[in-house]
């Protein structure tokens, strides 16, 4: 049994590898293409309807809770715009696509090594972190594209909660979503969303790339890397927003 | 020509392979036998370089492996084909993908040529009518082809085989363990096959290794292993009371 050290260290050498000897480049090119599809394109069905249902239900919650003459109706906007922004969207998220496209990505990497694919490729002479792992990483760098959509639907749910619910007016919900805007916590959030990026690409190909045992294996590996990304993303969420808001 | 010296190979703490020597040469079929668990695939993988052994020294054409820095080790790889127990074909890509690919990482030919000398070696496999298919939609032994179709394709001078029949009928068995021999008389390769189908051995094993519990305990070609006294490679061998006829009609012809 390796130590989470060990691990830790096979990690790191695993990155240094997969910016070692390059794959050639027009093959490069068809593999990012493929991955921008499988994690990018193909996750914005499921993130565009969770984030219009949980925008809605933070409103209706903040809304209810506050239900209250001296507090102003337009906090119910402003406090929705907050959470959605500064935690729902990025970590949330992405606790969630580290079940999605962090399971795929395990077990799409563990049956080529369960089925003796990654050893083909190695023995033509592939640097195979390379390619497979690389095109993943590039592929998550369009990750906060994902999150940009995340958060505009999960505000636009908030909205239509608040109006259709007659929790706050138009004006007063447009009004609290004005109010006190920090750029700063945009450029937080991004930052945060972008290290989840390379997070959710890395730690779910270590799973799959190092796992073992046969198809049995892949799933189990699929969970541990599950399990792992997401306490990867926490713990690096309270890291990062110790660092740019404290 | 492959030379292997005294190569010794463990997985935390237990040997695996205990000091092999022998040698394969070029344009034969060279087959390793044991039973399931002498270590026939780690030996292969060995020999490959996906394993380092701790101890020995394998020399490919007097050049040891150990000696080779990055570049040759890419050049000599570029050089072998290799057959996996399972075909390990990509299953993302077609057929004519599966074959084409190695020339399309590795060389800077046009396209069309690719596909050219791909359906060259498809065709020399014997496959028809799958260019255009995946892995998932063929058989067993038609996902060997392609394999050996893909080993091919770069002209190696070197072709390792895991277990290339295994899982195949009888006839399909024979034809793919004729097609390989065919292709190392043809194009001079030095080839080395993992097999436990004692119709390979007879057929065409010119040169066989035969392996128990990581130790080399007997080698020889087909003839003469009718005639060993080697109790441990009889037993394996001739353990099916078939074989054990064939063995005796041999000897009385023979004699
Ligand atoms: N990567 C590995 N890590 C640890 N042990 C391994 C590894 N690969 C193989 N072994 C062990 O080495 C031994 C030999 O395995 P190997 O796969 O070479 O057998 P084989 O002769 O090819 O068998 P078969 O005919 O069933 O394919 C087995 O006991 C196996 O458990
Ligand atoms: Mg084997």
């Amino acid at each position: 049994m390796l130590t989470l050290l060990e691990h830790i260290g096979r990690y790191f050498l695993m990155l240094q590898k997969t910016f070692g000897k390059f794959t050639k480049g027009k093959i490069l090119q068809k593999l990012i293409f493929q991955e921008v599809d499988d994690l990018i394109l193909r996750s914005l069905g499921i993130v565009s309807f969770i984030s219009f249902f949980v925008g809605g239900v933070v409103a209706i919650q903040t809304a209810i809770n506050t239900d209250n003459p001296l507090i102003p109706q337009y906090l119910v906007g402003f406090a929705t715009r907050q959470s959605i922004i500064l935690e729902f969207a990025p970590t949330f998220i992405s606790v969630i696509m580290a079940g999605k496209v962090g399971s795929f990505i395990t077990s799409s990497i563990g049956t080529m090594r369960v089925t003796e694919q990654i050893d083909a490729l190695e023995v033509m002479g592939v640097n195979t972190y390379n390619y497979l792992i690389f095109p993943k990483i590039i592929a998550m760098t369009l990750y906060p594209f994902i999150i940009m959509i995340s958060m505009t639907l999960g505000v636009f749910g908030g909205y239509i909660a608040c109006i259709t619910g007659g929790f706050a007016s138009h004006a007063a919900f447009i009004e609290g979503l004005q109010l006190d805007f920090i750029p700063y916590h945009l450029t937080y959030a991004f930052i945060k969303t972008f290290l989840f990026a390379m997070l959710l690409a890395t730690i779910p190909s270590y799973h799959g790339y190092f796992m073992k045992g046969g198809a049995l294996g892949v799933g189990k590996a699929s969970t541990t890397s599950f399990v792992w990304t997401s306490v990867a993303i926490i713990v690096m969420n309270s890291v990062v927003t110790n660092i740019l808001l404290t | 020509m492959i030379e292997i010296n005294q190569l010794s190979k463990s997985f935390e703490e237990v040997k695996i392979l205990d000091k092999i020597s022998t040698q394969f040469e070029k344009g034969k079929t060279n087959l390793i036998i044991g039973q399931s668990g002498s270590g026939k695939t780690v030996f292969l993988k060995c020999l490959l370089g996906l394993f380092t052994p701790e101890e020995g020294e394998i020399s490919f054409n007097g050049q040891p492996l150990s000696e080779m820095n990055d570049n040759a080790r890419s050049s000599l790889r570029q050089d072998m084909g290799m057959v996996f127990q399972g075909s390990a074909l990509f299953d993302s890509m077609t057929v004519e993908e599966n074959v084409m690919f190695p020339m399309q990482m590795f060389t800077n030919v046009a396209t069309d040529e690719i596909r050219d000398r791909a359906n060259f070696a498809i065709k020399r496999v014997n496959l028809i009518n799958a260019n255009n298919k995946l892995p998932s939609e063929i058989s067993g032994g038609m996902k060997k082809r392609v394999a050996i179709a893909r080993a091919i394709v770069m002209n190696p001078n070197y072709l390792f085989c895991d277990e290339p029949n295994s899982g195949l009928d009888p006839k399909t068995a024979i034809l793919i363990d004729n097609l390989i021999q065919e292709i190392t008389k043809e194009y001079e390769i030095t080839t080395v096959i993992n097999t436990h189908d004692m119709n390979s051995v007879m057929e065409i094993g010119e040169k066989i290794v035969f392996l128990e519990h990581g130790k080399k305990e007997w080698e020889g070609t087909n003839k003469e292993i009718f005639k060993t006294d080697n109790q441990a490679v009889s037993n394996f061998v001739y353990s099916s009371e078939l074989f054990k006829k064939v063995r005796k009609v041999y000897l009385d012809e023979n004699s």
